[in-house]
């Protein structure tokens, strides 16, 4: 192993060598500190696996019983699309939106204080605890999905079933929950007392969850409403998730927008989220 | 070149000056305690000397990296083992090690034998399989202190390591501890507001009050110097008055739920 070649001798007589832990770059650390907290999170998930389940019961509720109602009523102009089939995109994001904003609050729940302080005690970018947290969520979040979609494959609703198709929603779906788990992230780090985390989590929830296109179609919504759906990256991921599974639509659109988000909150949430928890 | 150098650190909260000029030198294969109540000073030292904020005067070096300008060598040269619990505990003990070898940047060709390494360390062998969860306060101390030693720090600063420990546990954390620096030579810097247990384990230390340091020497030394039969009475001495477990809601709020999860 050789020093870099950019250290001058006078430089490297002066003070001491870089430590051999650095010689990978900022760049593979930030990549290998992601994988790391994503892989974590995967093993997590094999130890608590009545965890994913709990947590299913609620999107199938909403697929299920609120789908199959408004269904019989036929309320919602869908486009000619069975409701449940319209709704199950929707209710995918919804449930990996839960899942990534309870995941950047439990900061706040101090369940995580100790291990963000360690993280910010080595040469991990700053940059990795957040798009690592945001993977962790996203890990979790695509694991509940895949289990929603083989429901949803089992009840038989129509989607359009192909391995691109279902690989390209996987995707979105992850890139959605990184998109909220930054955000909650930031929400975080202006939150910083326990007491107040449910309260906020279903402040942000609730109103991003109604103003998106995951229950109903923007075109039904009232002007105001229909102008915050427009930029609610929710309503982006639904609508993307419904191009790939159900057809039409600009899923290439919304990849871009949701990826715009992403790198909005992540440099965000960088610059606010390691303060919150010193 | 000594392992940790501060000179004139200084850091405000506001109106509130957490550290007030603090200077200290930690020798290579020292074991160096900070000791003083809470709000004594004691962590926001040992945040300035792990990088994790920045003093807003003074200077500070660990391992011969400056603190302010090449923080990321710092943190590469060190180990911290964190008040607040850090260990996962919904990961197994072999799992929480595999992931701090993979984000402290441990070759992958070297994790086993780094992982190995700190296992027999820390005497956690029978444990790996466990959830963490499921581990004592002690078991998940030594944890914490293995995944702190897996990229060889030269510097491995300890903030309150056995707070929350039943006295059987503590000796058994203080032993590893002393293991380390006896076979790898690691400089340890531990803080503590147990007298006797600073007096018992540290070859040096330096006690704080209200930001400052205001005593500094080998417990030998502190004795002689204030004719007393204790660290408590030279504390005293000092201070002129006694060591009192004070804090506000919050404080003793995030130190009982350690506790809990220790205990």
């Amino acid at each position: 192993m050789s020093a870099p070649s950019a250290a001058s001798p006078a430089a490297s007589a002066e003070r001491p060598r870089r430590p051999a832990a650095l010689s990978g770059g900022a760049l593979r650390r930030l990549a290998a500190g992601t994988a790391a907290m994503s892989l974590t999170e995967w093993r997590k998930l094999r130890h608590d696996q009545l965890d994913l389940f709990t947590r299913s019961v609620q999107p199938l509720l909403w697929l299920f019983v609120f789908g199959t109602a408004m269904s019989r009523l036929r309320a919602i102009p869908t486009g000619g699309v069975e409701y449940r089939t319209y709704l199950a995109p929707g209710v995918m994001a919804q449930a990996a939106m839960f899942v990534a904003i309870f995941f950047g609050l439990a900061v706040i729940w101090e369940r995580d204080v100790g291990q963000l302080q360690r993280l910010l005690a080595t040469p991990l970018p700053r940059a990795a605890l957040v798009l690592g947290k945001a993977a962790g969520a996203a890990t979790r979040a695509v694991v509940q999905a895949a289990l929603l979609l083989v429901v949803v494959a089992v009840a038989g609703i129509g989607l359009k079933w192909s391995v691109p198709r279902v690989a390209g929603a996987l995707v979105l779906l992850a890139l959605g929950t990184a998109v909220f788990a930054c955000l909650s992230m930031m929400i975080a780090s202006l939150v910083k007392e326990r007491e107040r985390f449910m309260g906020i989590g279903q402040l942000v929830m609730m109103p991003l969850f109604f103003a998106s296109s995951a229950l109903y179609p923007l075109a039904v919504m009232p002007g105001w409403l229909h102008a915050v759906a427009t930029v609610n990256p929710l309503t982006y991921e639904v609508e993307g998730l419904r191009g790939l599974l159900l057809g039409g639509g600009h899923p290439l659109v919304d990849f871009a927008v949701t990826l715009g988000w992403l790198a909005v909150l992540a440099a965000a949430a960088t610059k606010t989220y390691p303060r919150a928890i010193l | 070149m000594s392992a940790v150098a501060a000179d004139g650190l200084v850091v405000r909260f506001g109106a509130l000056t957490a550290v007030d000029g603090v200077s200290l030198e930690v020798e290579r294969g020292e074991v160096f305690g900070l000791l003083g109540p809470n709000g004594a000073g004691k962590t926001t030292t040992l945040r300035v000397l792990t990088t994790l904020l920045r003093p807003d005067a003074g200077a500070a070096a660990v391992a011969g990296y400056d603190v302010r300008s090449d923080g990321l060598s710092v943190r590469a040269s060190i180990g911290y083992v964190p008040q607040a619990l850090s260990a996962d505990g919904a990961l197994t003990a072999w799992e929480n090690l595999d992931f701090y070898a993979r984000v402290t940047g441990v070759p992958k060709a070297e994790r086993a034998a780094r992982i190995a390494a700190a296992v027999q360390a820390m005497e956690l062998e029978p444990l790996l399989e466990r959830l963490a969860r499921t581990l004592s306060g002690g078991m998940l101390r030594r944890l914490e202190i293995a995944t702190a030693l897996l990229n060889r720090p030269e510097v491995l600063f300890l903030d309150e390591p056995t707070v929350g420990l039943d006295p059987t546990a503590r000796a058994l954390v203080w032993e590893r501890v002393h293991a380390l620096r006896a076979e790898h030579g690691t400089t340890v810097v531990v803080t503590t507001h147990l007298m006797e247990e600073a007096e018992r384990h540290c070859d040096r230390l330096a006690i704080m009050d209200g930001g400052q340091i205001v005593a500094l020497g080998t417990p030998a030394e502190l004795l002689a110097q204030h004719d007393a039969r204790s660290l408590e009475e030279v504390f005293r001495a000092v201070t002129g008055h006694t060591i009192a477990e004070e804090g506000r809601y919050r404080d003793v709020r995030a130190q009982r739920r350690v506790a809990r999860r220790l205990g």
